[in-house]
């Protein structure tokens, strides 16, 4: 399982060399996520629709290493965009990929663009 | 900056660490803290949840990242093997050497084994640690697959039957020995002892008291107890529950002064006889005793702060022994002195062998005051008797009231916690008096409970005290003239109930609108799906609708299991089935590779289906005539029937015909937390009505209904609403008392808790359900049968539907599965894989 967890790193908005397109933006719920598959990683990929943003971050919940982040549920806390583990709602920042509940947990955050109604992740390999 | 070392990072050492970051000193100090356990402290108080809990991580007092964040240098798994107060130095198992300015030793205590033959044989248990209980789980399961299950808990103490319950919960059939005449005998009479006996014997467990153990024989692992009488009782595994005795070791060996019965002897400084070495929880002889309670710990630990830090507390002179039996189905308490009986006292007991209560207090001979008690039964009194012995309040006239239940079943002769003086201690963990509790609300630094529980710490140890502090911050809002409101989160300044009302009378028709208007914020994970029962209640639209303010199991109308992968759970109204149906389950199961298994609703569970797999499944399911049983949903789950009068030699009245019935009419109802219904033919009970939510039994003329029951963690017996009703009668009081239900709880809120929190409880329920008191009863019923008349399968709109059909699929971009999703073989099917 560690090689699957090592997959995922934070990419900055700053280090992106790959714009993978993800899909059209009507493929995607609105406030809401899915899932996408990108070489051997999965993505979820969230669209705050309410405030026209959007977030992705790995889909492998790191509580129990199940790929379920995507199906969990969206919102805010005191102003932060977060996504509640459909598992045991554990929640975690679309900011910067911190757990929100005070545990060890991170997840990690990738930059999305939106360019012609196609949506876009940044990954740095 | 001087450096502190603490020896042990129990729960009293971490109290310590949680004392000393919170000084005004803090910085002046250095932190290392030894432990010898693998993990960072955990509530051992709460040990025996842990076979209940998820994980190890929900016992922690604070999780790692809190010692990293306070500057806390941490060191589990390190073993203090020496001290050297001469050189102000410990040594680590593995001979590192570690100077200190101030040592304090929170070491706690190890279990007790009597030197009986044969307690080092394999199957043999003590239990004190997270690892006990792994070692105990591992063993029983193993045990189970030999096809073995009896269990033995040598020693009726508190911890002992502890033990024993959870042994139960292992599946054992336990038994528990005890060397006295008597159960828990430092803190029961006779009296209580056998009371307790007998319900501790209705649960399952057996007792054996004025038991010797001499031996304990078998071959390879345990396999019976002798006793010095000759007789012998076989088991297949032993759990010691004989007491505790200090880890004194360290400080014995540096030649520190040490009680006669083990301890490192302290005074009220909590310093030992050693220049800058303290002690503090279960390792410290403080004042002629050992104290085996969490409360006077943490105590030691805030005196032991204060000394280092400067200040001047002392340890309290006497120490309150009180305690509450948790977890063993039946309540337990003891406080003060309960067995305290000479000329100056008088002793007042209550005894119902029927209802297997027994109370006693003992009260000085004017009445004065209360020197201690037992509860056995029914604990509901214990914190307020408690605080009117701890608090030494003047008792009311006739103090038999204090005990006796009274006629009317109304107010307790106890008084409340508003009655108290400031200076009475409500939370006895962390020494929280009550005018602490109410200063932090009249100061205007809390609003709510939650704010006090963070600011005073009240309750946050044993728990056991949270009802009276929620009473107390409740009180003091009111008396502010600030309306106590539970609001549901941070996004909606209302009760369920408001919003209720506010979306049906606005007729808002979705989420975001009711944001807009009422709302702040962007929504999150607790208001969405609260909304989202609040809409499909008005409206019965189904979870099909708004999707992504669903809960995660509506919006895939699938419960998610371990790996994530999905249960299928098809309706089967009344658990009646014919046998071509059932064999379409078995098909499908086949075709899909689906773990299948019998449920506790009289209904049958698939598991293990992938996301894309859910509505291919469903296709065949409702092609087949079945429909959604809502399983995921906090909804009407199952009404259990017997077979009743069509089969069974009791039955009065067709249980099947009426459950059928009344599934048929309320599925698909969502409501504030999930719904369960029984049909009983007969007084014999079998469907477990009374279990439920509202619970139907036959009598000789009509239907009997009771409401408000439930299983699981906090069970309650539904209570009679009504009685001798026919068919009809029965259905429009059930549509009244849901509806009304629905309208008024609070978000996840059984019926039990939402009766509980009713002003008026029964009676006045009785009055709107029954008397129609608030003239809504029409209304509610029209609600209802608008509800019933607008029911949709949500299964069978979704497969229907292409556009709803896109959200089960794994991936967006791919139709593959996902590959990180595993099942392995168990007995004949299958089960999920887990990575972690
Ligand atoms: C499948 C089943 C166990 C079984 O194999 O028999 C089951 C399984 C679950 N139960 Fe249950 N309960 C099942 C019968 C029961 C019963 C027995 C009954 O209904 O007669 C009870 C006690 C009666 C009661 O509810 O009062 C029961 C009391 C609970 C509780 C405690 C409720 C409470 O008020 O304290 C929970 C937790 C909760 O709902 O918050 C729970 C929660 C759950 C959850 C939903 C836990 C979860 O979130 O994953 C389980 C998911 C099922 C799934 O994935 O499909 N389950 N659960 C039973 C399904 C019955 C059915 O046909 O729908
Ligand atoms: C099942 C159970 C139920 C209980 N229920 C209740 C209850 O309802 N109410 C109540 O008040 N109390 C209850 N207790 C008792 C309560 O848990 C203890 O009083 C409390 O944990 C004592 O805290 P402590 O820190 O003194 O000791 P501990 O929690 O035992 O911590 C001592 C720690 O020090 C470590 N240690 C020891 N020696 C060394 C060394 N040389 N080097 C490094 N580390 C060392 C130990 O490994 C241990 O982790 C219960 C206990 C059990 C086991
Ligand atoms: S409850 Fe009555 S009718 Fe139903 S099975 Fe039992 S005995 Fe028969
Ligand atoms: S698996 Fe995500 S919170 Fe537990």
């Amino acid at each position: 399982m560690q090689n699957i967890i090592e997959q995922y790193n934070s990419v900055a908005a700053t280090d992106v060399k790959k714009w993978f397109k993800a899909g059209k933006t009507s493929d995607f719920p609105t406030d809401g996520g899915a899932c996408v598959k990108y070489e051997s990683k999965q993505i979820a990929v969230f669209h705050f629709t309410r405030i026209s943003k959007w977030y992705a971050c790995q889909n492998l919940c790191p509580h129990k290493l199940e790929m379920v982040i995507s199906r969990g549920m969206i919102g805010e806390d005191e102003g932060i965009p977060k996504v509640a583990c459909p598992m045991h709602k554990k929640t975690f920042s679309l900011e910067d990929g911190g757990n929100l509940n005070g545990d060890d947990y991170k997840i990690a955050v990738y930059p999305v663009k939106i360019e012609d109604e196609n949506v876009y992740i940044g990954f740095s390999d | 900056m001087e450096k502190i070392i603490v020896v042990g990072n129990g729960m009293v050492g971490y109290k310590f660490c949680e004392k000393l970051i919170a000084s005004p000193r803090r910085k002046d100090f250095e932190l290392v803290v030894f432990g010898e356990e693998p993990r960072s402290a955990y509530d051992r108080v709460h040990l025996s949840e842990y076979f209940s809990k998820e994980q190890p991580d929900e016992l922690l007092m604070a999780p790692l990242s809190w010692y990293h964040e306070n500057d806390i240098e941490l060191r589990t798994s390190e073993l203090i093997r020496e001290i050297r107060p001469d050189q102000k130095e410990v040594v680590t198992y593995k001979d590192e050497i570690f100077s200190y300015d101030r040592l304090v030793l929170a070491t706690g205590s190890y279990p007790f084994v009597p030197p009986i033959k044969g307690t080092d044989k394999p199957g043999v248990f003590v239990y004190r640690t997270i690892e006990d209980l792994d070692a105990m789980r591992h063993y029983a399961s193993r045990l189970k697959k030999e096809g073995k299950t009896r269990a033995v808990v040598l020693g009726g103490g508190l911890l002992g039957l502890e033990a024993a319950n959870a042994a139960k919960e292992l599946g054992m059939q336990t038994d528990v020995v005890e060397f006295a005449p008597r159960l828990m005998p430092r803190q029961l009479d006779d009296s209580a002892s056998n009371m307790l006996e007998s319900k501790i014997k209705s649960l399952g467990i057996n007792v054996h008291l004025n038991k010797a153990t001499s031996e304990i024989a078998g071959e390879e692992g345990v396999e019976s107890l002798k006793f010095s009488d000759g007789s012998s009782l076989k088991t297949d595994m032993l759990i010691i529950s004989a007491g505790i005795r200090p880890r004194d070791e360290l400080a014995k060996n540096a030649g520190l002064k040490t009680g006669e019965r083990g301890g490192v002897w302290v005074d009220n400084k909590m310093q030992t006889s050693a220049k800058d070495i303290y002690a503090i929880g279960e390792v410290a002889f403080y004042n002629g005793g050992l104290y085996g309670l969490v409360a006077p710990g943490y105590n030691m630990a805030e005196v032991a702060v204060e000394q280092i830090t400067g200040g001047d507390k002392l340890m309290i002179e006497s120490i309150d022994m009180s305690t509450q039996l948790k977890l063993i189905g039946t309540e337990v308490a003891s406080f003060g002195d309960p067995f305290i009986d000479n000329d100056e006292v008088a002793t007042i007991v209550y005894e119902n062998k029927r209802s297997g209560i027994y109370k006693r207090i003992n009260v000085s001979r004017e009445g004065e005051r209360l020197l201690g008690g037992i509860l056995i039964g029914d604990s509901s009194d214990y914190n307020n008797l408690f605080q009117l012995y701890i608090n030494a309040m003047k008792l009311p006239e006739n103090p038999e009231d204090l005990i006796i239940p009274s006629k009317d079943g109304k107010e307790s002769a106890v008084g409340s916690a508003l009655d108290y003086p400031d200076t009475a201690q409500i939370c006895s963990c962390e020494s929280v008096t009550k005018g602490a509790i109410c200063g932090s609300v009249e100061s205007g630094d809390c609003e709510s409970l939650g704010d006090v529980i963070k600011t005073t710490k009240a309750a946050t140890g044993c728990g056991g005290c949270k009802p009276m502090v929620a009473d107390l911050v409740k009180a003091s809002l009111k008396s502010m003239g600030k309306e106590v409101k539970e609001t549901i989160c941070a996004h909606f300044k209302f009760s369920r109930q408001e919003l209720y009302d506010l979306i049906k009378i606005n007729r808002i028709k979705d989420y975001n609108e009711a944001l807009d208007l009422f709302g702040q914020g962007n929504g999150c994970e607790i208001c969405k799906p609260a909304l989202a029962s609040i809409f499909s209640s008005i409206y019965m639209e189904t979870a099909n609708k708004q999707v992504t303010i669903q809960d995660s199991n509506d919006r895939f109308l699938a419960n998610i299991q371990k790996n994530g992968s999905y249960s299928v759970v098809p309706r089967v109204p009344g658990g009646e089935i014919t046998p071509e149906k059932l064999m379409v389950l078995g098909r499908v199961a086949q075709k899909y590779d689906l773990y299948s298994k019998i449920t506790g609703g009289q209904r049958i569970d698939l598991f293990g289906a992938q996301l894309h797999q859910l509505p291919h499944i469903w296709r065949e399911l409702i092609d087949a005539g079945f429909e959604s049983g809502h399983a995921y949903g906090k909804s009407l789950r199952t009404v259990k029937s017997c077979v009743g009068s069509s089969w069974c030699r009791y039955g009065m009245h067709e249980s099947v015909s009426f459950a059928i019935q009344i599934e048929e009419r309320y599925k698909g109802l969502r409501s504030p937390h999930k719904l369960k219904g029984g049909v009983s033919g007969c007084i014999r009970e079998c469907a477990e009505a009374r279990g439920k939510d509202f619970g139907i039994i036959a009598v000789e003329s009509g239907w009997n209904l009771y409401v408000c029951g439930n299983g699981g963690a906090t069970p309650k017996h539904a209570i009679l609403l009504a009685e001798q009703l026919d068919d009809e009668t029965c259905i429009k009081y059930i549509d009244r008392f849901l509806m009304y239900y629905i309208r008024t709880a609070p978000p996840l809120t059984r019926t039990a808790p939402w009766l509980e929190k009713l002003e008026g409880g029964i009676d006045y329920l009785k009055d709107v359900v029954v008397n129609d008191s608030l003239g809504i009863a029409e209304e509610l019923e029209k609600e209802m049968q608008e509800l019933v008349d607008k029911y949709e399968c949500e299964w069978k709109q979704a497969i229907e539907d292409p556009e709803m059909m896109k959200r089960f699929k794994h991936f967006v971009n791919s139709d593959d599965a996902d590959d990180n999703l595993e099942f392995v073989p168990m007995r004949d099917q299958k089960k999920a894989r887990v990575w972690k």
